[in-house]
């Protein structure tokens, strides 16, 4: 007598829509990508994120979402068993590993920038967040995360980060025990919509800003929004003693232009010049951010869409579900983040308040922001409150792959799945948030696995899609019961353009930022991150990379000895 | 901001607004949607 489990299943195409669009809109959506495209000047930038989009975004996406449908009607959830079932070749499984291992490890540090974001906003709505200067919330910000010296972090006053840590923790769990429907679609119905009105409630806030200060006409919403989109890029190059000239600053706006040019006249060895779109387009770090940013943005190659889709039936739409989820993440990040962070960061404090890393424009300038603002507490909590909720939409999604596999990998139930995933991640994050001292365990973990890895798993995704099931089988597979076909021309694209592409990409980024070399100067220095396990050891680091190859041997190992990968395999490999 | 500024900010922001509108219509209205509904009520593993 054979006894089979109910399939889980969600309960509607617009659940896990919004499920999916809930995974990849994060942080990254809000904060990086605003960042990154004001860097490198917005015409040039998004030409090459559009490119990237077509290129990359849509195709791993369409990859994904026909695998994990079809690996589901196999009977298989998890990235391991989907992979084996669909190639015919049990060794490939072994491939699924990192499918499981990306998202369990992600999470044990994003949930520790979850609860920054909840705290933030529990501190500007009780009026903590106050600041009159950059010091004073670059200071607020090392003590909340405790930056200083390790085991800072596990303080529990309202202005620490261990009770919203706590809090976010158990969230999560509740909410994935509550099972795909009850929990992670049901909790995305409603924190997709309200982060989409929030982010928009935010959006004419900043619009709406003008020149807060009139002494400094210069500091506008204008200039703010023409800071990050304008083409052309004005700059002020000082020359060195060898002849050639170097980027001083970036300026905006009509008077700053004018100061800069009187200056020159006044100053020898300056000069302004306007960099054109076709020369920001010849920066190659700009194809590489630009790429980067699609693959984080898209939750592509996290393990996560494979797994989300295996739960739907064998005429759910996964074309137009994927291409929806798709442009709710890029309606979040161009459409909102794109007009939010970066124009708000420039009308308060300038070009230098506006650029920097993902982490210092969220949690050291933008607080700054919204403490000069009018109604600016208000305004603070909502903006970090609807990162808060894109956090958990992502987390959630980060849980459920885990889950998947131990349920197959162990032949348990859910309850008993997300105990022992519980007590991994626990003990995951406990080690990450320990060791905050200038957040090196989360910096370590976030390289090696949420850059390096993701890339090397969506280029296995691909070239499995294209090359070993077959871009005949695996575009008839996405088809299957959609409204509209793949494109034709995708054949071709998914095929050669994606794996070259992605592959050109890993290489030059590897080059530069593991083996250190600068390929425009050909200097070289090893990476921080190298150094770190290699050059110059730093215990932390080790750790960390040792964490995770625990975890790794620990997913390998039950996925050799699992009954249901072995007999998938046989029955696989004989058909 | 700049001409070109303003026409690449209407370009990009209008256009993934336009998909994304166009995808929740699609979604919304195509037929299909409510074959493949089924509801909370089925056991699934986490209920037990």
């Amino acid at each position: 007598m054979s006894f089979s489990i109910p399939k889980e299943s969600w309960n509607s195409r617009i659940g896990i829509i919004l499920a999916v669009s809930g995974s990849a809109v994060g942080l990254g959506n809000f904060l990086r990508f605003p960042g990154l495209a004001a860097k490198h000047g917005g015409g040039a930038f998004m030409l090459a994120y559009f490119i990237s989009f077509l290129i990359i975004g849509l195709s791993i996406c369409w990859a994904e979402w026909a695998m994990g449908r079809a690996g589901g009607q196999k009977g298989y959830n998890s990235s391991p068993g989907i992979i084996g079932a669909l190639t015919n070749r049990p060794q490939f499984k072994y491939f699924g590993v990192l499918g499981v291992l990306i998202p369990v490890m992600i999470y044990m540090y994003y949930v520790y920038i979850e609860a920054w974001c909840l705290g933030y906003s529990v501190n500007f709505l009780t009026g903590n967040l106050d600041f009159a200067s950059g010091e004073e919330a670059s200071a607020f910000f090392g003590s909340f995360v405790g930056i200083r010296h390790n085991g800072a972090a596990f303080g529990f006053g309202i202005q620490q980060v261990g009770f919203f840590l706590v809090a976010v923790f158990i969230l999560n769990f509740f909410l994935i025990y509550r099972g795909l429907s009850r929990g992670i679609e049901l909790f995305c119905k409603y924190a997709m919509p309200a982060l989409i009105l929030l982010a928009i409630v935010v959006l004419i806030r900043v619009l709406t800003l003008g020149t807060p200060d009139p002494s400094n006409p210069d500091l506008n919403v204008s200039n703010g929004l023409g800071y990050m989109w304008n083409p052309v890029k004005v700059i002020v190059e000082e020359q060195a003693s060898d002849g050639t000239w170097a980027k001083l600053d970036e300026i905006v706006g009509e008077s700053a232009i004018a100061a800069a040019e009187a200056r020159t006249t006044s100053e020898a060895g300056l000069r302004v010049r306007e960099v054109s779109l076709g020369e920001q387009l010849t920066n190659f770090q700009l194809w590489l951010d630009a790429a980067g940013q699609i693959f984080f943005s898209l939750s592509i190659g996290f393990g996560v869409i494979i797994n989300y889709s295996s739960y739907l039936k064998r005429k759910d739409d996964v074309v137009l579900s994927g291409l929806a989820a798709t442009s709710a993440n890029e309606f979040c990040e161009v459409g909102l983040g794109g007009l939010i962070t970066v124009p708000a960061a420039f009308t308060f404090l300038g070009i230098a308040g506006a650029t920097g890393s993902t982490l210092g424009l969220g949690f050291n300038a933008l607080p700054m922001v919204f403490a000069s603002m009018p109604a600016g507490q208000l305004f603070g909590f909502v903006f970090f409150f609807l990162l808060f909720l894109a956090a958990v939409t992502s987390s959630l999604s980060m849980l459920q792959p885990g889950i998947a596999f131990l349920e197959e990998a162990m032949e348990v139930d859910r309850k008993r799945s997300v105990t022992v995933l519980g007590l991994i991640t626990a003990v995951g994050s406990g080690f990450v948030v320990y060791f905050s001292k200038d957040l090196k365990a989360l910096d370590t973990i976030d390289f090696w696995i949420g850059t390096f890895l993701i890339f090397i798993l969506a280029t296995i995704q691909i070239i499995l899609f294209g090359w070993v099931i077959g871009i005949k089988r695996g575009l008839s597979m996405a088809n299957e019961g959609a409204s509209f076909p793949v494109p034709k021309i995708y054949g071709g694209i998914m095929k050669y353009v994606t794996p070259l592409f992605l592959l050109v990409i890993f290489a030059l980024w590897t080059t530069q930022n593991v083996f250190g070399y600068n390929i425009l100067t050909g200097q070289h220095e090893y990476s921080a991150y190298v150094k770190d396990l290699f050059i110059e050891p730093n215990n932390v680091a080790r750790f960390s990379v040792l964490l995770i190859l625990i975890v790794t041997a620990f997913i390998t190992i039950l996925t050799a000895i699992a009954p249901k990968f072995k007999y998938a395999n046989k029955e696989e490999s004989q058909s | 901001m700049t001409l070109g500024g303003w026409i690449i900010m209407l370009v990009s922001v209008g256009s993934v607004s336009g998909l994304f509108i166009w995808c929740v219509c699609k979604v919304l209205t195509t037929p299909s949607e409510q074959e493949s509904i089924h509801g909370f009520e089925i056991e699934t593993p986490d209920t037990k």
